[in-house]
């Protein structure tokens, strides 16, 4: 039962850090590219899925994420905690609502194809690199 | 309890460390409650894992995240409606729903169902996801923009 507490200060302190990083980033992508389109959500997005395509490979099994085990210490701090909080699909949907009431239907497009489709190729592309140098080294 | 915003407030809003605490506490909570989401609907429902092809924590938190986004950002726009301060908000959008809600677990999820051959699950898993995170969210914009008329 003391297992769950040690787990669960290690997301809160991921999420926290994570949480604030999704800001700064966010914060400057959107001065840097300005507000027209989501870009610091969907910066932030993809730069999270490659943190986690990379973390997953040297961290656990992609399961035991999610079957209710207890996650390893590194697991519940970098992936549960700080990536998964640094990421975010609530300011996703919650900008792609206002892009929809708005009208802009390419933007709305964009911004889901976008989204989905880099989110999925950073994974990928992250893990397979770091699968690669493991096996190598 | 409404505070009107000030000048200085508003200066240390658009400045960096003076938003990120409540954003800290509010990722923390929510990154959290995310975490025993998940774990309490494994409880329920044994079969709603990755390894049985239904990432069922992950979904229910994006949609819960997403409605309750939706609701407060609809319903607590203006300062000292419903309680609305600038910290408050930053709390709750940023943090506490930025926190809950997660785009990295879900593609990490997605690629997997991909790479193990679901490729049925994995279009349900994606056609699901975006249909009804963008239904909440405008379910709860709709339902904070009723409630915040009424004051």
């Amino acid at each position: 039962m003391g297992e769950i507490f040690t787990t669960l200060a290690l997301v809160a302190l991921g999420g926290a850090l994570g949480s604030a990083a999704r800001v700064l980033v966010a914060q400057f992508v959107t001065q840097w590219l300005g507000d027209a389109f989501p870009w610091g959500t969907l910066v932030v997005n993809v730069s999270g899925a490659l943190m986690i395509g990379a973390m997953v490979p040297a961290l656990t099994d992609i399961q035991s994420l999610t079957d209710g085990r207890a996650a390893p210490p590194g697991a519940a701090l970098l992936i549960v905690g700080l990536v998964g909080s640094y990421t975010t699909v609530s300011s996703f949907s919650l900008q792609t609502l206002a892009l929809i009431e708005e009208g802009a239907w390419r933007a709305v497009i964009g911004n889901v194809l976008g989204s989905v489709l880099l989110c999925l190729a950073a994974v990928f592309l992250a893990a397979a690199a770091v699968s690669a140098l493991m096996g190598a080294g | 309890m409404a505070r009107r915003e000030t000048s200085v407030g508003k200066a240390r809003r658009t400045g960096q460390g003076a938003t990120l605490m409540p954003v800290a506490l509010g990722g923390a909570l929510g990154a959290c409650t995310r975490y025993l989401l998940g774990l309490t609907m494994i409880w329920l429902w044994p079969q709603g894992t990755l390894a049985a092809g239904l990432p069922a924590g992950t979904f229910a938190a994006n949609v819960i995240g997403s409605f309750v986004i939706g609701f407060v950002a609809a319903s607590m726009i203006r300062d000292g409606r419903l309680g609305a301060t600038p910290a408050r908000r930053q709390f709750l959008i940023a943090g506490f729903c930025g926190g809950f809600t997660t785009f990295s677990i879900f593609s990490l999820e997605l690629l997997h169902l991909i790479e193990t051959g679901a490729f049925v699950m994995a279009g349900a898993y994606l056609g699901a996801s975006l249909a009804c995170w963008l239904l909440a969210v405008a379910l709860g914009a709709w339902l904070g923009r009723a409630i915040a008329s009424r004051f």
